[in-house]
């Protein structure tokens, strides 16, 4: 197709804005319908529906905060554990240096603090942030992004994505413009 | 369906209004809070009171130097009221802190809308109140350089590890981890807000500010499906640790046999009062601020409404706490606790129980009226009042029981010194600093949050559900 094209000239895909969550919604929905798979749409708010449409699989996030949670709770318990009745055992009253039930309290807490830390890391992680450089910016219009406007964004690595193609495609959309995103 | 509240028919006009006011859009919405801190000029209003802010902050420096280079007999803290004002201290700044927690984590897990628009600045002032009542049992350890091998489990000279049976340590676990976890669930919500700030700046330096602050968020969907998980997995997080925190903060008075202290009804009755606390510092903070930066259409008469009805509710779970303790003391039989009832009600420091009462389970039966909760200037000094009936609790919780315990000849009187006075007031400078600077810099009402309340933001089903 357009390889030659984008060999002289870097384009990271053609970006369409909307101004209303619905014309985003709608307009995921018909690209996606229309054969796109390399894309992803740009919200100022969570839009459940979206992830649904473009990627169709959720996030393995949970599992990697239920991980940390565990790891939490073997540490709390284990630590304890091996500093009261192993490296400096201490008699205090006669009761036991395993008291496992004493215990509870600190190693819940180092549950709570380890999966904590796993949900907001690994959420930031998977997310490929910090990143300081995204080719999305290069739009000027984008940076309403942030505030009231909606964007959807076919990338070039799309197998079906051809620049004039894609730009009539999403004009059809209702796009209230198209714009050529630099990479 | 969430958006009712409360579906009570019968509401007056003042009260009967939404969780957003009509007229907002997405821009709106984004523009009222995120001109505050991107506004070049300064109100004077703020300077004012970031003055008076600092002016205290300073006093705390003063005092936290002295006490350092003399050593904590310059508090009244002694022998056999060895826990005094620091503890009374810390325990009302935790307990503030909690309201915060409720708000962006038990109220999101009840899918509770309302909470939306006042989550940020409850999670700033949770965030700044932790970090003064952590000043004080550091502190109160007198050398607070050579505590750290007391609280944390670290590898030190003379190879002790902390005495992990003991409440003292759990709380350190509890606090801390409730420091750290309440930080990070801020950021976490904070960061679309930030890319918004950034967005918005006009002047390079701020944007290089908002744009590290803000890691690169560029809100694609899939950004937005993890970030939603971790929300909402990180609220589920903070419900049972919010619990957990004044709990363990009880269990240091609960597990000790002293009389008054030693009570199966701590736990409940603690963070109950937490909550109470916080929500009336919630209300202190709100009520000023929604009339200083004209956010009445985002923090509205439902928000002020709905947290007095807290607070009410509350209130009356730490009423029951009151009667239950005196009813305890009689019916326990124990010589002891029926005679620690009766110094908290008759004894030397009778007037600190009866202010309390009056306060906490007479006055804040006023919530029950329309007219009061409807009347902004009011609940401002009911708040206040309320938080100062909370700190009464603590003291009469604390005092009472340790100036006298089972042998008269080892019963003593407590007189805090103005250097209690003086770390007191300097940490209410040390939250009005960090919170003068929040509101200066930082978008202090969840904008993205509050933009999914809008009915704009709804999606329709393609095949219609």
């Amino acid at each position: 197709m357009a390889h030659a094209a984008e060999h002289e000239n870097p384009l990271y895909g053609v970006m369409a804005e909307y101004d209303s969550v619905q014309a985003l919604v709608e307009a995921s929905r018909h690209a996606v319908a229309h054969g796109y798979s390399v894309l992803e749409a740009y919200s100022p708010i969570p839009i459940e529906e979206l992830n649904d449409i473009i990627h169709r699989k959720r996030t393995k996030l949970s599992r990697i905060i239920l991980a940390g949670g565990l790891a939490g709770l073997a540490t709390g318990f284990a630590m304890q554990y091996w500093m009261s009745a192993v490296d400096y055992p201490m008699n205090v009253g006669g009761r036991p240096y395993a008291t496992w039930t004493a215990f509870v309290v600190p190693s819940f807490e180092l549950t709570i603090l380890f999966s904590s830390l796993a949900a907001a890391v690994g959420m930031f992680l998977l997310n490929g942030l910090p990143q300081p450089y995204h080719p999305v910016f290069n739009v000027e219009r984008f940076s309403l992004a942030s505030s009231d406007k909606f964007f959807l964004v076919i990338e070039s690595a799309d197998p079906r994505f051809d620049k004039a193609e894609t730009t009539r495609f999403l004009e059809g959309q209702g796009a209230k413009g198209v714009y050529d995103v630099a990479a | 369906m969430a958006n009712n509240v409360h579906a009570q028919a019968t509401s007056t006009a003042v009260l009967d209004v939404p969780v957003i006011a009509p007229g907002h859009d997405f821009e709106t919405v984004t523009e009222s809070v995120a001109q505050i801190p991107l506004a070049r000029r300064t109100p004077l209003g703020w300077v004012f009171g970031f003055l008076i802010g600092l002016s205290l902050l300073m006093l705390l420096q003063v005092s936290l130097g002295y006490l350092v280079l003399k050593g904590i007999g310059i508090w009244g803290t002694n022998i056999p009221v060895g826990w005094a004002f620091p503890i009374v201290n810390f325990v009302w700044w935790i307990g503030i802190g909690h309201a915060g927690t409720l708000i962006s984590a038990i109220l999101m897990l009840f899918r509770q809308q309302w909470r939306m628009s006042i989550s940020r600045f409850a999670e700033a002032m949770t965030i700044f109140a932790v970090a003064c009542a952590a000043i004080f049992p550091v502190f109160h350890t007198g050398r607070p350089w050579l505590a750290a091998y007391w609280l944390f489990p670290y590898p030190n000279t003379m190879a002790l590890w902390p005495q992990f049976r003991s409440p003292l340590i759990w709380d350190v676990f509890a606090v801390s981890t409730y420091a750290t976890v309440s930080i990070v669930f801020w950021y976490v919500g904070l960061v679309p807000d930030l890319a918004t700030m950034r967005d918005r700046a006009a002047s390079l330096f701020k944007k290089r500010i908002f744009g590290m602050l803000s890691l690169g968020w560029r809100g694609s969907a899939r950004h937005w499906h993890r970030y939603e998980v971790a929300s909402l997995i990180l609220a589920g997080l903070s419900t049972p640790l919010v619990l957990s925190v004044h709990t363990v903060v009880s269990f240091d008075f609960a597990v000790s046999v002293m009389p008054g202290w030693h009570a199966t009804i701590f736990p409940p009755y603690f963070v109950a009062g937490a909550i109470y606390s916080g929500f009336a510092m919630v209300l202190t903070l709100a009520i000023p601020i929604r009339a200083a930066y004209n956010l009445e259409g985002l923090i509205t008469m439902r928000h002020i409404d709905n947290m007095a009805k807290v607070m009410l509710a509350t209130g009356l779970m730490v009423g029951y706490g009151y009667t239950m303790e005196a009813f305890f003391g009689w019916y326990s039989g124990s010589f002891y606790e029926r005679a620690m009832m009766w110094n908290r009600m008759f004894g030397p420091y009778a007037w600190s129980y009866w202010m309390l009462i009056s306060i906490n389970i007479g006055l804040v039966q006023l919530l029950w009226l329309r007219r009061v909760r409807e009347n902004t200037k009011l609940l401002f000094v009911m708040a206040l009042v309320i938080n100062l009936g909370m700190w009464l609790e603590r003291f009469v919780i604390v005092v009472t029981t340790l100036a006298r315990d089972f042998i008269p000849s080892s019963w003593g009187m407590y007189t805090p010194t103005r250097w209690d006075f003086a770390t007191y007031f300097g940490t209410i400078g040390l939250f009005l600093t960090l919170f003068f600077l929040f509101i200066r810099f930082l978008p202090m009402i969840a904008m993205f949050e509050v933009r999914t309340l809008l009915p704009q933001a709804k999606v329709k089903a393609e095949h219609g559900h």
